[in-house]
């Protein structure tokens, strides 16, 4: 009987490994079009099409982008900063919402909790927003626009509730409490302390959140210097103005037999760059936090 | 006596506490609560020199234009249907994927396998538009290029509208898939071997197994998924519609949503009253909606209802 089980899940495991095989493939193939096209001459994309592997290999898609680096730098500049300040601020600001909303001795927590939770139920939907941030509040092209309306959604503080409560027993707190502790002390010294795995996780989404939005800079940013990564490569993408983008105000005027084809695909490597190099590192605490979060769940 | 429970009382007892949720409160009230005062445009015809009660009321006359032009019956099948496709489609391959790399042995294998799937969930829509570009467009892209070193004919698949279903769900599924595989994963994950080994003693074989072990051990965490999707379920994938269409007009009786059609009557026709319309119908329709279904699972089973 045990025998003959073991033929079976060996042709079992065979036909497993092979569609996990084909789906992981399926996942990679088109990060690989993208990179080759980056390294190859753009004449050859043109006659040739996009390839697999580069029918001529060449850097120049990567060296044009470097020519005038000025602009890209800046998108990047804007992007890592509003990165850095959102995900910062929007994880003190949820990590002590997500405290104070688990704290049994807060009388009117759930109050509180279903008012933040309503916003996912119904709105005011984009335009009324969008006309309350630019003609009230005066939001246009300014930085901050690209930050603040990020910092907290209703989901992640949810999230940051949930495991506070679980990873914070009650009785850690009450003593706390006890001994003179404020709440803020407790917040600050115990809570956080405790809630590594799922700060890191709310964190990454936080993260990950501002450095792929191209959306806040569409609706709100005119000014070229203030745009965000993605949206500066959107622009590059379906202005196809990259060539005037790029020559303006450099004074230097480009010819018209740029490598547009192979740019466009080495600026998609550069703004995906940091993410693809930071992924291995990144990944493990994301599927720890998940898989937390989805087994308490 | 009043005070000794009144709210006064709680804020000045708990005004740490009170501080600390401020900015919270706050930051929703803003961005979430005011501007459903905004929601009058949708019954003004807009005016951007005028303050919000100073434009021209006109009832219901955006609604009947949506109404009239066909334009809310697209836009909602359109929705509710592609969300529908992605919910089912997504969690059941989800499922079926995690099973799949649960059974396998080698660790190497399944660690590195399970990264490279969960990578798309990583990269932002742009970049999705550009490998779409990139393998569809007609001069340049993979697949003619393909097409034609096999002697074939080229396919002009961004002026074939039907195409676009398929390939929007694809990709839906491309960037997702590895995200709700890792949890469906954990869960699978969490479960005893001791099931699996009485199974085995009792002689069922790895398909009795996956299907009365695995598969409703899973319950929890599909539900919990599927609440969450159908929540959203108005609040169609925005980036994804807009960053692989864009203003395409070609395509858009497949494939426009409620919401790449609010954010075009903002950016690109400057439609204020329409749009706000269309936002507002796309609220109330998932209000409604959200409550219905919260109902019916409440009574179903209360422990899976949302609130």
């Amino acid at each position: 009987m045990k025998i003959k089980d073991d033929n079976y899940m060996k042709w079992f495991r065979l036909i497993a490994f092979i569609v996990i095989l084909i789906s992981t493939v399926a996942c990679l193939f088109p990060f690989l079009l993208i990179i080759s096209a980056s390294f190859t001459q753009n004449e050859a994309i043109i006659r040739d099409g996009y390839h697999l592997i580069p029918t001529v290999f060449s850097f120049e898609g990567y060296a044009t982008v470097f020519r005038f680096p000025k602009q890209v730098l800046q998108a990047y500049g804007v992007t890592t900063l509003t990165t850095v300040i959102g995900t910062t601020l929007g994880l003190f600001l949820m990590t002590m919402a997500g405290y104070v909303l688990q704290r049994k001795d807060f009388k009117y927590r759930n109050f509180f909790a279903f008012m933040i939770y309503f916003t996912t139920l119904f709105g005011g939907g984009l335009v009324p927003w969008y006309i309350l941030m630019t003609k009230y509040l005066k939001l246009t092209d300014k930085l901050e626009v690209l930050i603040l309306p990020g910092l907290m959604t209703p989901f992640l503080i949810i999230l940051m509730k949930n495991f506070i409560r679980s990873a914070v027993p009650d009785e850690v707190i009450e003593s706390a409490k006890i001994d003179g502790a404020n709440d803020f002390t407790i917040y600050s010294r115990i809570v956080l302390q405790l809630s590594m795995p799922g700060i890191a996780t709310v964190g990454l989404f936080l993260a990950l959140h501002y450095w792929n939005d191209w959306f806040t800079s569409s609706l709100f940013i005119n000014d070229t210097t203030k745009y965000q990564l993605q949206y500066y490569l959107y622009n590059v993408i379906n202005a196809m103005s990259f060539v005037a983008q790029m020559g303006s105000g450099t004074g230097v005027s480009l010819g018209s037999d740029m490598p547009t084809e192979s740019t466009k695909m080495a600026m998609s490597i550069i703004v995906t760059g940091p993410i693809l190099f930071l992924y291995p590192f990144v990944q493990r605490y994301f599927v720890k936090g998940l898989t937390i979060g989805a087994v308490k769940g | 006596m009043l005070k000794k429970n009144g709210v006064l009382r709680e804020l000045v007892t708990n005004r740490i506490l009170f501080l600390m949720l401020l900015p919270a409160l706050i930051f929703f009230l803003i961005n979430s609560y005011v501007p459903m005062v905004g929601i009058y445009y949708a019954f003004t015809r807009f005016d951007f020199n005028t303050s919000l009660f100073n434009s021209q009321f006109v009832g219901l006359d955006n609604f009947k234009f949506l109404w009239k032009s066909g334009v809310l019956a697209r836009l909602t099948l359109n929705t509710v249907g592609y969300n529908i496709v992605f919910i089912l489609l997504g969690n059941v391959l989800a499922i079926a994927l995690a099973i799949l790399l649960s059974e396998l042995r080698l660790q190497w294998f399944k660690k590195l396998t399970q990264s490279i799937m969960f990578l798309p969930y990583f990269v932002s829509f742009v970049i999705l538009s550009v490998i779409v570009y990139n393998v569809f467009n007609y001069e340049s892209g993979f697949l003619n290029s393909t097409l034609k070193s096999f002697g074939y004919e080229s396919l002009d698949v961004y002026n074939t509208p039907w195409v676009w279903v398929f390939l929007i769900i694809i990709f839906y599924l491309w960037k997702n898939i590895g995200y709700s595989m890792v949890i469906y994963l954990a869960s699978i994950t969490g479960i005893s071997e001791e099931y699996y080994e009485a199974a085995k003693i009792d002689g069922a074989n790895i398909f009795q197994r996956i299907w009365y072990i695995t598969v409703p051990m899973l319950k929890t965490t599909f539900v919990m998924l599927l609440l969450f999707a159908l929540g959203s379920i108005m609040k169609g994938q925005f980036d994804l519609f807009y960053q692989l269409i864009g203003n395409n007009g070609v395509l858009y009786n497949t494939t426009d949503i409620l919401d790449t059609y609010v954010y075009r009557s903002l950016k690109v026709t400057f439609d204020i009253g329409m749009s706000t319309a269309a936002g507002l119908y796309q609220s109330l329709f998932g209000f409604v909606l959200i409550m219905t279904v919260n109902y019916i699972i409440k009574k179903i089973n209360d422990e899976y209802a949302l609130f």
